[in-house]
């Protein structure tokens, strides 16, 4: 099992969204964050105090994928998110040790 | 604010008693006497009664003051802090105005209205001595309103100075240090200001100083102590290069709006009845702010930057605080001029000169209350000039007048100074004046009042 984190622009949620759900994905955790990288923040002024703000708004989706769907979803992500400008994102994929289901107790790939 | 000397002692006194006796006497005849007639006799007391349309507008003014405080600049600070302080920043505000409240009734009306004094002080009627619901307090003309009214009127005027000195020393001072503050404050210097300005015997009124509803009572007052306090406090850490900004100006412009309503009450009510006066002090109110707002805009564009919503709620304070002293002593248009200046200057002095004397005025109460005000109180001087279209008469002279306003402005800048300093000492010996450092890291909400504002 893979562990895919992404970090994308927010306002691309909603069509990646849509796009995994097409691919298969059941679920995933979703977190309003702030961050940067190349994408330098921008000038606030509040009465002649200026304010360098380096973190931007961003989201950050958390998906468990079994191995096989792994590329795929990984592919959709980018294809869907990318705006072809500095910001859009990141995709970063872990080794998953193991799935449990709450309500059932199910594990790893029937868990997923 | 000017208590007519000639109904001073009659009118407030005295309850309302009947105006009129007329005595005739019939001519008795009696053979060997001539009686000799009574010449009638009417006795009438200027106006003991309180006109009730004055009375409700005067309520009004009352309530439309209470406003501007809770919520109005409750919200206007509380949203330029961080949220770690908003709460603590309220309550501050609202505490300061209550404690003000009970000390106006116990000695502030005493001093600063009573019935005996000076120059300096006034004395008499503590704890509303003899003051019964049909006592009245004289207006500018013949007028009466009821004493009660004109007390809660003037008892809001003191609280909200207070809470308004509290601008400078946000998010790093013990609310019972603002409490012991406050109360030393307005005894030292409040309540004398109040009586020099606004009550006949004082000195600047009897010099002919304009003020017609607080430039130097409420706002040079409060900005040169809120300088002074901030002095003394010292700086919030991390000062100026952590950023701090505004939590919420969306806060913020909701108690602009509500200041800027609640301002009639505090200018047209200056009136003291629902008069020509008054509805010259509400349309200067108008249009005075409408040009602060709109110049501080302008002036950051031409600067180099965006107009700003901080901006605009900034501009609009500048131009009440400027029209102030002037709403019933300039026409509309002088009062355009006075708003888009003091605008212009108090943008330059908080984005400029505050970086540059690298003092932490955190919410600029100098930088707007205090230069606004000074901008205002002497530019009143110019604008009630009748050629100007101020309601000046035709022997108007703008030089002595200004004069006149110099030596008030200075003389109000010395006593807030002192008295500040006195205060602020008082209370750092009684309570430490400053929280820890770690609850200034964690926030006042939290170390101070044991709560958060935003449980989320």
């Amino acid at each position: 099992m893979k562990f895919i984190i992404a970090i994308i622009k927010p306002f691309k949620l909603d069509e990646v969204r849509e796009a995994l759900a097409a691919l298969g994905v059941a679920g995933m955790t979703v977190s309003e964050v702030k961050g940067f990288g190349r994408q330098k923040g921008q000038t606030e002024i509040y009465r002649g105090a200026e304010y360098s703000v380096n973190m931007l708004p961003k989201v950050k989706l958390e998906i468990a994928v079994t191995d096989e769907l792994m590329p795929a979803v990984v592919e959709t992500i980018q294809q869907t998110a990318t705006t072809q400008s500095i910001g859009d994102g990141k995709i970063f994929v872990l080794d998953l040790m193991s799935t449990t289901r709450i309500r059932t107790g199910e594990t790893d790939e029937t868990a997923l | 604010m000017i208590r007519k000397i000639a109904c001073g002692a009659g009118a407030i006194i005295a309850s309302g008693f009947a105006a009129t006796a007329a005595f005739a006497q019939e001519a008795v005849e009696v053979v060997t006497e001539v009686a000799t007639p009574v010449v009638a006799e009417v006795v009438e007391v200027a106006a003991a009664v309180p006109n009730p349309g004055n009375n409700a507008w005067m309520m009004t003014a009352t309530v439309l003051v209470l406003l501007m405080i809770i919520p109005g600049l409750a919200l206007f600070y509380g949203g330029l802090t961080r949220s770690k302080n908003m709460l603590a920043t309220m309550t501050q505000i609202g505490a300061a105005a209550a404690l003000a409240m009970l000390v106006w009734v116990m000695w502030g009306y005493g001093l600063a209205f009573g019935p005996e004094g000076n120059e300096f002080i006034s004395w008499g009627k503590f704890f509303l001595a003899g003051v019964t619901a049909d006592s009245t307090a004289a207006t500018f003309t013949d007028e009466v309103i009821s004493e009660y009214v004109f007390i809660s009127f003037q008892m809001t005027f003191a609280a909200i100075t207070a809470a308004l000195v509290l601008g400078s020393v946000v998010e790093r001072m013990k609310f019972s240090a603002v409490m012991v503050f406050v109360l030393v404050w307005l005894t030292i210097v409040y309540f004398p200001i109040a009586h020099m300005v606004w009550e006949a015997r004082g000195i600047f009124f009897a010099m002919g100083a304009l003020d017609f509803a607080g430039g130097t009572v409420v706002h040079i007052n409060a900005g040169v102590s809120a300088l002074v306090a901030a002095f003394i406090l010292g700086k919030r850490k991390g000062y100026p290069s952590e950023p701090m900004p505004p939590h919420s100006l969306t806060m913020t412009m909701i108690g602009t709006g509500l200041l800027w309503v609640g301002w009639f009450g505090f200018n047209a009510g200056s009136a003291l009845e629902a008069n020509g006066s008054a509805a010259l002090a509400m349309i200067n109110t108008l249009v005075a702010t409408a040009a602060g707002g709109l110049f501080w805009m302008v002036t950051e564009k031409l600067m180099g930057h965006k107009g700003s919503a901080l901006g605009f709620c900034s501009g609009v304070i500048a131009g009440l605080v400027a029209v102030t002293p002037a709403a019933g002593n300039s026409g509309p248009f002088g009062a355009i001029v006075l708003g888009a200046v003091a605008s212009i200057v108090c943008y330059f002095f908080v984005a400029k000169v505050k970086p540059m004397l690298g003092y932490d005025d955190s919410l600029d109460a100098f930088g707007i209350h205090g230069v606004g005000g000074i901008v205002g109180a002497l530019g009143t001087a110019i604008v009630f000039a009748p050629s100007l279209g101020g309601p000046g008469g035709d022997d108007y002279a703008i030089g002595a007048q200004m004069t006149t306003q110099i030596f008030a402005v200075v003389a109000t800048i010395v006593v807030a100074a002192v008295g500040t300093a006195i205060a602020m000492y008082i209370a750092k010996a009684l309570t430490g004046l400053r929280v820890s450092p770690q609850v200034e890291q964690e926030g006042l909400d939290i170390g101070e009042h044991g709560e958060r504002a935003y449980n989320m």
